[in-house]
């Protein structure tokens, strides 16, 4: 009898990239939600715009390309990028910002370099810095988290907002915007007020800003899971909050006053979703096993830097990016040593 | 038994399906009308036949012998005729046709007399050492090492010797039954090749969910007093049975890169191996049967079976009771390193461990490759510590020498990165490509400076011969003056004088 020849290994796959990605979504639900419940239905808006012009930009990219649609689009990296993009944003950008963000993530950060696996620099980060640089204030004006304004949107509230810029009777965009914990902190710090005195304000909550807490423990529920299943590695979160953690808690330590809590870092701020859900990005970060630790801490670092001295309240994309660019080198200064070379 | 180990990096956990097999009772599979013999050996050589078609063997009998150190001989497993020394499909990675000797078997099983060794503790070693080379005793774990060249340990210090029986590949068992089934054989060997070797010290690694073959060990050990033999259960991972892996559970100790197990003081065998030791030396029985594990759910009864090496594996199969219609894939070899047969009209080899039967599906048949994304998985799972990715990256993109900076040698194609990729790329077939063009290339290079070099030599020969030539003459002419001069000093004699 004849048979057909293959190469070793004659096993079926474990792991594919859309299940990764599926679970990466899954993962994101928690946080995704507490958002949603602080937020509003701006957030939910957001994502579905998102997801539709992320799974339209791959195609056209995919279609200009001549590479096959379906294995690509069925991949849900297109997805991720897409969520990670919209839970960034401000609950009521306008939708003409959501689109172009995720558009340039996909087009020019993910398909100009080559596709999925190419891409040197994290696409949603890149969406959101153009978007940042671009418009700052549109990016920079939050919703009170729910319970701290009397201002109740709803669903057609936020759709009228968002797609027409129509704001209900009664309320003005001034109104409705507000400036997020970190950046008020950050600008209260810089008016000579102590950090104790700052935290009186109802805007904060135990551990961070109110609402704004939860949802990085939703974030932080959602990294523990894939930390359980392995979806991502423990050594780019652990760095990056460990980073974080230390530098921040040397700073505080040294000047209580002029310094905010550490849990204010940690759970302020992008912090938690950039930590199990941007870092991790497999395709932009460092993949060796030393290299994800020095990556993850020297984003944290960076992120505490930016914070407190840069010219953005939040420094997580930047940080992101910026060690994007020191991947490959940290790779290379980090490679494992082979079993029987000496050290 | 179950002690504290040192851990070898990566490495997975894998489905065993090792029920299959390892709950039949051992079977012993009738002469085969046919015996295949390929003359290739393990590494270039082939070996020299010493039938000629027509001749009639007996079981036993060398076939073909060779004088390289790194081979051994081939020795008939029933008597019958030489009906053919031609070129056939061969069980080897290349997939080239190679001469094999075949033999049409006559049902007699007539045997040369085999010689036995009543005690071999008060052999000489030598002695010992030429019967294990004289019954053509190799690797039998897979890598077909000649098992004479293996003990001959360059006066590097033992101290201890390790039986491999750690078998990690899924579905296979033949170790197990054979453990289970001959545990004294396997004692035995390991007695002689202590003294061969010289050690003290033997460890016998089983895995830990072969309790039943520890058991059968230890009684055994017990029974017979083998107190420097120790039987230990390492952890069901793979691949624990690769010798350097093994060797680092066992031990700590990491064999050198290029190195051999024996320059951190350690020989390692398989037990099938000492098995076949015992064998030659206690009864003067060649190797020519092994225990092959036939399964798969393209089996219709999966069983371990003592089979005569060179039986085609048709004839094996149809022993276990032929095919189902999963039958779509034959490897020989366990699913990780085995290697894909075209045909079951090939034969069963010393090497052969397992054969193995299933769907295209169940052997991941229908990988649909998507572009690495760098999550590093690869890396994880590699046992040898390398970086998979980079070494991908550019054996993809021939770059060669940066490949070989990667360590690419240093991959033992275990399949562990594989297997693990998310975007399921065939990484390993990447990396024999890639180790294939750099041995033709270097090949072609060494051609090329032989070419230089004979070059060279036949220009320095011309050279020389010219100068030689030319220094001749100039002898000769010098010579020829002096001569010359000579005569004319002669002559002119009485002028020389007028003028002193
Ligand atoms: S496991 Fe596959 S996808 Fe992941 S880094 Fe390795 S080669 Fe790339
Ligand atoms: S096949 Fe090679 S690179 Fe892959 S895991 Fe095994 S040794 Fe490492």
């Amino acid at each position: 009898m004849r048979f057909a020849v293959a190469a070793s290994p004659h096993v079926a796959p474990t792991n594919s990239v859309s299940r990764i990605m599926q679970q990466v979504l899954l993962a994101l639900i928690p946080g995704a939600f507490a958002m949603l419940w602080f937020f509003g239905a701006g957030i939910l808006i957001n994502a579905v715009l998102a997801v539709a012009t992320a799974l339209a930009a791959e195609a056209l990219a995919l279609t200009l390309r001549r590479r096959p649609l379906k294995p690509y689009l069925t991949d849900y990296s297109a997805v991720v990028t897409a969520l990670l993009l919209a839970l960034s944003l401000p609950a009521l950008s306008p939708w003409w910002m959501t689109v172009t963000g995720v558009a340039f993530a996909i087009l020019i950060a993910k398909h100009l370099y080559g596709g999925l696996g190419y891409n040197p620099f994290n696409p949603a980060m890149v969406g959101y810095v153009v978007l940042l640089i671009s418009f700052p204030k549109h990016m920079t004006s939050w919703l009170p988290p729910s319970g701290l304004s009397d201002v109740s949107l709803g669903l057609t509230g936020a759709w009228d907002i968002i797609f027409h810029g129509q704001y209900p009777a009664g309320v003005d965009a001034d109104a409705v915007a507000m400036a997020t914990p970190l950046d008020t902190m950050k600008t209260q710090l810089g008016m000579g007020r102590s950090v104790s005195d700052i935290w009186t304000d109802n805007r904060f909550g135990v551990l961070a800003g109110r609402g704004w807490q939860w949802a990085a423990l939703g974030y932080l529920a959602g990294g523990v899971w894939m930390l359980k299943r392995k979806v991502i590695d423990w050594r780019i979160p652990f760095g990056f909050l460990g980073g974080l953690l230390a530098i921040s808690l040397f700073f505080f330590l040294m000047d209580p006053a002029h310094h905010p809590y550490p849990t204010l870092h940690l759970f302020g701020g992008a912090t938690m979703l950039g930590a199990f859900f941007i870092a991790t990005d497999p395709v932009t970060a460092a993949t060796t096993v030393t290299g994800r630790l020095v990556y993850g801490a020297l984003i944290g670092m960076l992120v505490y830097i930016i914070r407190t001295w840069g010219g953005y309240p939040d420094g997580v994309a930047f940080s992101v990016l910026l060690m994007n660019v020191a991947a490959p080198m940290i790779n290379y200064y980090t490679r494992p040593r082979t079993y029987g070379h000496k050290p | 038994m179950l002690g504290l180990f040192w851990e070898f990096h990566g490495g997975v956990r894998l489905n065993r399906h090792k029920e299959l097999s390892s709950e039949q009772p051992l079977a012993v599979a009738p002469i085969p009308k046919q015996l295949i013999y390929p003359l290739q050996q393990r590494g270039g050589r082939n070996a020299e036949p010493l039938v000629a078609v027509g001749d009639t063997v007996l079981k036993g009998q060398v076939i073909a012998q060779d004088s390289h150190p790194l081979s051994a001989p081939i020795h008939a497993a029933s008597s019958g005729v030489v009906t053919a020394i031609e070129s056939r499909a061969i069980p080897h990675p290349s997939g080239l046709d190679d001469v094999c000797i075949v033999i049409d078997t006559d049902g007699e099983d007539r045997a040369v007399r085999f010689r036995s060794l009543k005690d071999f503790r008060r052999s000489k070693v030598p002695t010992l050492r030429q019967r294990i080379q004289d019954a053509g005793i190799v690797g039998m774990g897979g890598a077909a090492f000649p098992t004479s060249a293996k003990l001959n340990t360059g006066g590097r210090a033992i101290d201890l010797l390790v039986l491999n029986g750690a078998e990690c590949e899924p579905y296979i068992t033949c170790d197990d039954c054979l453990l289970r089934s001959w545990p004294e054989r396997v004692l035995g060997g390991a007695a002689i090749l202590m003294r061969v070797i010289g050690v003290e010290r033997c460890i016998v690694a089983v895995e830990a969910d072969m309790p039943e073959a520890a058991k059968a060990l230890e009684a055994v050990r017990i029974r017979d007093g083998y107190e420097h033999v120790e039987i230990v259960k390492v952890p069901s991972k793979y691949p624990t049975g690769g010798e350097k892996q093994l060797i680092q559970v066992l031990t700590g100790r990491e064999v050198p890169v290029r190195g051999i197990p024996a320059d951190v003081g350690v020989v390692c065998q398989n037990v099938g191996t000492a098995a076949a030791v015992y064998a030659a030396v206690t009864e003067g029985k060649p190797l020519i049967e092994r225990i092959v594990t036939v399964t798969g759910p393209g089996i219709a009864q999966p069983q371990n079976v003592l089979a005569r090496i060179g039986t085609p594996i048709a004839e094996l199969t149809a022993f276990c009771g032929g095919y189902t219609p999963q039958a779509q894939r034959l490897v020989m070899g366990g699913p990780m390193m085995g290697l894909a047969l075209p045909s079951d009209e090939l034969p069963v080899i010393k090497s052969t461990n397992c054969i193995l039967v299933a769907d295209l599906a169940a052997m991941g048949g229908e990988k649909q490759p998507m572009p690495c994304i760098r999550c590093g998985a690869c890396a994880e799972a590699c046992p040898v510590n390398l970086v998979p990715q980079q070494l991908y990256w550019h054996s993809r993109t021939d770059q060669l020498k940066k490949a070989q900076n990667y360590n690419l040698f240093d991959c033992i194609e275990c399949g562990c990165c594989d297997y693990v990729c998310p975007s399921q790329i065939p990484l390993v077939q990447y990396f024999r490509a890639a180790k294939g063009r750099i041995l033709a290339k270097q090949g072609e290079q060494r051609k090329a400076e032989h070419a230089r070099l004979r070059f060279e030599a036949r220009q320095n020969r011309k050279e020389q011969e010219k100068r030689e030539k030319a220094e001749a003459m100039a002898r000769k002419k010098a010579a020829l003056e002096q001569a010359q001069a000579a005569a004319a000093a002669t002559a002119s004699a009485p002028t020389d004088k007028e003028q002193s």
